[in-house]
């Protein structure tokens, strides 16, 4: 449910792009890591409710998921978690330290100029 | 049609709100901790027990969160410490600048600890940092043993994990504690995990030993 307060502050730093711009957003590339917890179909929807009435009113989200990475304490590969397989997958070794989750970014806008 | 390069952090407002906490806390070399837990799994009993059994040692204060009602925030002033209740009004999850505001209510001066008892929820507060010290899960027997499983991400970040209501049998007969702590240490390995009962006081003492340490 915390989409809705992520759909907010994505809309404004669009909209702020594109008034600078003076174009029409017509879609965004936007990337989160596992500990964002973000359902993609909420943040869609939400995002579609906050754009009516605005320049975003009908733009498409893409949205990429970045993996956990962990760091094994025996081999020092790096890997990505599986939280259900939690293990090494170069040794097999279930000690490893969990690299920070990446954070929620607004990576790219693709904006349609005015004719 | 043209690509705009961003790279901006989507939730950079509420990032700088708990920049500016933790700054502040930090000068006042107050411990803060964010409690994390599905409802009823009994934080606010936790908080008035611990407040209660480490009067004289610790000087505690508590920001409350919740959806509707100060009914938490009314069971920790009974106890004779600040508290300062912040209704969300149907949000799922406190923000850092919430917490702002709520630190200027309290007696930062005066405290050694504040507890911010978020929303009962165990899968949005998670993802917004408040400028916390650290997170501490909450866990109670009768919500079942699957939930680091199924819920990583708050197991993964949190430094404390209390198990708590181990004084209920009939509910601790289907609740297997070491094959939570075992799960729990797989996402997490310096996890600190202590089995309780706020209600019976059991288990109660490592956590305090653990909180003086903390706060010190």
């Amino acid at each position: 449910m915390h989409e809705t307060v992520v759909a907010q502050s994505l809309h404004e730093i669009i909209l702020a792009e594109a008034k600078k711009q003076n174009a029409k957003p017509v879609s965004a590339k936007i990337s989160c890591g596992v500990l964002n917890a973000i359902n993609d179909e909420i943040l869609r929807f939400a995002m579609e409710t906050i754009a009516k009435g605005t320049v975003c009113e009908g733009m498409k989200l893409q949205i990429e998921h970045k993996p956990m990475q962990g760091r094994c304490r025996n081999c020092n590969k790096v890997f990505n978690v599986d939280f259900h397989q939690p293990y090494c997958i170069k040794c097999g070794n279930e000690d490893f330290e969990l690299l920070p989750d990446a954070p929620l970014v607004l990576e790219e806008i693709e904006l349609q100029t005015e004719q | 049609m043209s690509k705009v390069n961003i790279g901006k952090k989507i939730l950079i407002a509420n990032e700088q709100y708990a920049l500016q906490n933790s700054r502040l806390l930090a000068e006042q070399k107050t411990l803060c901790l964010n409690v994390i837990s599905s409802p009823g799994s009994g934080k606010t009993t936790i908080l008035t027990k611990t407040i209660a059994d480490l009067a004289g040692k610790l000087r505690i204060g508590v920001i409350e969160g919740d959806i509707q009602t100060d009914i938490d925030a009314q069971r920790i002033m009974a106890t004779g410490a600040p508290a300062v209740q912040i209704n969300t009004n149907g949000a799922c999850h406190l923000s850092a600048s919430q917490i702002s505001n709520a630190l200027e209510k309290l007696p930062l001066k005066n405290l050694d600890l504040i507890f911010i008892e978020n929303v009962g929820n165990l899968v949005c507060p998670s993802a917004f940092e408040l400028g916390e010290s650290f997170k501490v899960v909450v866990l109670s027997v009768a919500e079942g043993d699957d939930k680091p499983a199924k819920y990583p991400a708050i197991f993964a970040k949190s430094k404390v994990l209390l198990i708590n209501k181990i004084d209920l049998p009939a509910s601790l007969a289907d609740f297997d504690i070491e094959k939570v702590k075992a799960e729990t240490r797989k996402l997490n390995r310096d996890i600190h995990i202590f089995p309780i009962s706020a209600r019976t006081g059991e288990g109660m003492s490592k956590w305090y030993d653990w909180l003086l340490k903390a706060a010190k």
